[in-house]
């Protein structure tokens, strides 16, 4: 949190106009003012930095230099101070030194880049590996090994978007379930997305890898201190790329254990919810979360969607046609437009609680449910 | 410029220009053309710089409040493509329509018909760019680098319309290129050699190669996503076996020589007002001759440091991380040799050397910035970051445009037979020059921090230097009015220009009386 995220708007307009009117100093002298780099909780990402901060004095050194002697000539020899011009124009050997001194420079800079860049692709012997899909717009993370799965999603409520409320701390960059991973083990990142281009971000790791659909790409960390890291999709992924937020949860491997033992045990009870009998009244109540955290980000809390792109579900369409045509566009998508196919990436519950939910909400009123058993037989 | 039209032209052609409009749609003199260039790229400068204060304003605070997420990306898209093709390029064929000939000696540019052609592409070719805003579903969306298959499967149905509106820029830019190329090869004055040439004619040389060499690519990288689109092919289609990284290797194999071709010709006018305004001869001529051919074969070979995190092989990433790294040498010869141009000259500090000054410095922090995104393992905390906004931004506002601006004060006199304003542009500069650093400056800052590029809100540490950027952008962004009200005022009138108009002015185009005539070197100059 700033200082001046503080103060009430008026306030902070001035201070900026201040700030911008009196040029950088004094931004730099509040620590308030981030300006660098995050060093970061992960070996490479120390080694990141350290080359980011050689390079930065490489260059500020040579700019020193070079716009030195620039500011000289324009201060030393100016016409109105009666400066009468040389006529000097080539000089092989100055040209050589200054064509040799920055090869050798680069060379300088080019040994600990090669070396930490080494280190970063070196994905053997990981402990855990987690595979991590991009969608639009939330992240999915597969624990291979443990076998078991989820969706994260960003939890900054539509309100603070539209400042009708106050933004909380950690606003757009919280997520309903974060990535958990335990201390000093070595952690794989095999990413990839099922429609467009994603980019996973962590800053605090210095791991960004393109989500590419087609491509599983390899990444790996292993973090020291035990903490919350939070990073952004970099990759324009669509309309909501700004909100799909990542969260890292390094915790202690005791810690760790017992969240993945959890997290088998649900897995476990999802799975039997699909055999149980279900009523109407405890589909549409599953399914409106269901919809809140899946499809309202494009057809809207309020179903009305935001045509063309994205069709209105409020008494047109399929929504309140035959339930079959109905189920099959959730679960197969719909090839050429952004609908995506939900078969793969909610369960059989969640696919007849959300479609039950939509025949049943905003005035839809059809009275009509899909039961869990019957969505396997449309998959 | 219409003061072109008066009739101080003293050779001995009996037809001037015609009147009324048909002047400027069958014209094909090279000055009429290049100065519709410029103006068509002045407009398409203040329509994608309209764009940008509506990103700023979006981001002036945390939260959405001004346009919707969607909208947001038309406006980086459509900024984006219309800063690059609208006005930056057509700006550079502008000035090299208006210049080459009068350089070299040369009467006319040698496909003076298809010159005539290559400009009135353009008009059509953004108009149906710009209406796709207004289309069902809206314009593109996706980024002016227009990644697959976000622009593919995942676009707007008007994504059809921006694909033929590329096309048309691509022939325009090819026809422009090949014209340049044949103008400066067939058409130069007895005497001019090679070695002879201004520099600005040498850098448009160069440039006019790339341009042959790299829109052809972007013209197959669009016809690969039109048939993606239309005709059921699969190139970047993962689920028909193709593949989505193929696009980015296609588009920034154009990509990047296609940054260095906003660039190059920069190069060329900073190279020609230096000396100028030091008195005193371009430091290491032939060496800025080969350092820009450097770069230009360098630039074939360097486009995937766009593509550091897509996941290539550890070779491929060394490779492209030392080839880039490369390209700082003969860029840094460059620098060196503006800046022992003015070592020991008698400078004096006129608006079009203000303007060349604040190039080569902040042109040289774009490099560092550049520099440093080279190294791939810190290229994986910059990449897709505010800190790239910054850096390319830096190389292209105060690289390309600022430019664009020293070359337009230094050659209005020649064009209009009138002096600017000298105070007023001098304003002029010193306005941009606080105007671009306040907001780009801070940029680098937001990028390092972790602000993601491309977003339409973000998170709240963000928003200090934000305001600060947004508060720069609209200062720059008005000053700009001042620019156009300093042009129109010289083209009116004001104190007659000499011919030579500047001191330390060299070249055949200061031989020539201001305004320059319709028609100039009828008869070759005899170049010693």
């Amino acid at each position: 949190m700033t200082v001046l995220s503080h103060l009430r708007r008026p306030r902070r307009l001035s201070l900026a106009i201040a700030a911008a009117v009196l040029g950088m100093v004094p931004l730099v002298a509040s620590a308030e003012w981030t300006l660098n780099m995050r060093e970061g909780v992960t070996e490479i990402s120390h080694k990141v930095f350290d080359l980011h901060m050689l390079i930065l004095w490489v260059c500020i050194a040579i700019g020193v230099v070079v716009f030195g002697v620039m500011f000289w000539s324009m201060f030393a020899y100016r016409k109105s101070r009666g400066a009468k011009a040389s006529k000097f124009h080539e000089s092989t050997t100055v040209e050589i030194i200054w064509t040799a001194i920055p090869f050798v420079i680069l060379i300088g800079m080019a040994i600990p880049a090669t070396g930490t860049l080494i280190e970063m692709y070196d994905t053997n012997d990981s402990e855990i590996d987690i595979k991590i899909t991009g969608y639009q717009w939330k992240w999915r993370y597969d624990y291979l090994k443990e076998d078991f799965g989820y969706f994260s999603v960003m939890e900054t409520h539509q309100d603070e978007l539209y400042n009708r409320a106050e933004k909380g701390e950690h606003y757009l960059l919280d997520v309903d379930e974060p990535v958990v991973v335990p201390v000093g083990k070595k952690i794989r990142f095999l990413v990839t997305a099922a429609d467009v281009i994603h980019s996973w971000w962590v800053p605090d790791i210095a791991v960004k890898r393109d989500a590419i659909p087609g491509y599983i790409n390899e990444s790996w960390t292993r973090i020291d201190t035990p903490g919350t890291y939070r990073g952004q999709c970099t990759e324009l992924c669509g309309k909501d790329h700004g909100f799909m937020p990542v969260v890292v949860k390094a915790v202690e491997q005791a810690e760790y254990d017992e969240w993945v033992l959890a997290k088998q045990e649900k897995a476990k009870e999802e799975f039997e919810l699909q055999s149980k009998e279900w009523t109407l009244a405890e589909l549409t109540e599953r399914g409106e979360a269901v919809y809140a955290k899946n499809c309202a980000g494009c057809h809207q809390a309020n179903g009305q969607g935001l045509p063309p792109t994205f069709p209105s579900l409020v008494g047109q369409g399929l929504a309140v046609g035959a339930i079959e045509a109905h189920a099959e566009i959730v679960i197969k998508g719909s090839p050429g437009t952004s609908m995506p196919a939900f078969g793969g990436q909610l369960s059989d519950v969640d696919i007849a609680a959300v479609v039950t939910y939509e025949r049943n909400a905003w005035g839809n009123d059809l009275g009509d449910m899909l039961e869990p058993k019957d969505v396997s037989g449309l998959k | 410029m219409s003061a072109v039209i008066d009739s101080h032209h003293h050779d001995d052609h009996h037809h001037g220009p015609a009147k009324g409009f048909t002047r400027w749609l069958y014209t094909t003199n090279h000055k009429d053309i290049g100065s519709m260039y410029l103006w068509f790229s002045f407009t398409m400068f203040l329509l994608g710089g309209c764009m940008a204060l509506v990103i700023r304003a979006e981001l002036f605070e945390p939260g959405l409040q001004i346009v919707a997420p969607n909208f947001f990306n038309q406006m980086t898209t459509m900024h984006g493509l219309i800063m690059v093709f609208g006005a930056v390029m057509p700006a550079f064929v502008g000035l090299a329509n208006w210049l080459i000939p009068m350089m070299v000696g040369a009467p006319d540019m040698a496909l003076p018909r298809m010159n005539n052609w290559s400009f009135w592409i353009l008009p059509f070719a953004f108009s149906l760019m710009v209406s796709t805003l207004f289309m069902e579903g809206g314009g593109p969306n996706f980024g002016w680098t227009f990644y697959a298959p976000l622009s593919t499967t995942y676009a707007p149905p008007s994504v059809t319309f921006f694909i033929f509106a590329v096309h048309m820029m691509g022939i325009s830019s090819i026809m422009g290129a090949i014209n340049v190329i044949a103008t400066i090869l067939n058409m130069r004055a007895p005497g001019m050699t090679m070695m002879k040439m201004p520099m600005f004619v040498w850098s448009w040389l160069i440039t006019a190669f790339l341009l042959i060499a790299v829109m052809p690519v972007l013209a197959g990288v669009v016809t690969m996503m039109l048939t993606d689109i239309h005709f059921g092919t699969s190139f970047f289609k993962p689920e028909g076996g193709g593949d989505p990284v193929l696009f980015q290797h296609v588009f920034w194999f154009f990509g990047h020589p296609e940054v260095y071709i906003m660039i190059l010709p920069a190069f060329g006018i900073v190279s020609q007002i230096i000396p100028t305004f030091s008195r005193k001869p371009l430091f290491g001529y032939a060496s800025m001759v080969y350092a820009t051919a450097s770069i230009a074969v360098l630039s074939f070979l360097v486009w995937a440091h766009h593509m550091f995190t897509v996941g290539m092989p550890l070779a491929g990433e060394l490779f492209f991380m030392y080839a880039t790294m490369l390209i700082a040498v003969p860029t840094g010869v460059k620098v060196f040799n503006w800046v022992s141009t003015m070592f020991k000259g008698s400078l004096t500090f006129e608006t079009p050397m203000l303007f060349s000054v604040a190039f080569v410095i902040l042109f040289t922090i774009g490099g560092f910035s550049g520099l440093m995104l080279a190294m791939a393992p810190a290229d994986f905390q910059y990449h897709d970051t505010y800190f790239v906004v910054a850096h390319f931004h830096y190389v292209l506002v105060p690289g390309a445009i600022f430019s664009i601006f020293a070359a337009a004060y230094y050659w209005l006199p020649k064009w209009t037979g009138y002096m600017y304003d000298e105070t007023l542009g001098k304003l002029h500069f010193w306005l941009s020059f606080i105007g671009v650093n306040l907001t780009f400056f801070p940029m680098h800052f937001v990028g390092l921090a972790g602000m993601p590029r491309r977003i339409p809100d973000y998170a709240l540490q963000f928003a200090d230097f934000n305001m600060v950027a947004s508060i720069g952008a609209f200062l720059f962004g008005t000053t700009q009015l001042l620019f156009l009200f300093i042009v129109l005022k010289c083209v009116k009138g004001g104190k007659r220009a000499t011919a030579s108009v500047w001191e330390g002015a060299e070249g055949l185009e200061w031989t020539i009386p201001s305004p320059a005539p319709y028609h100039t070197f009828a008869t070759p100059p005899k170049v010693n």
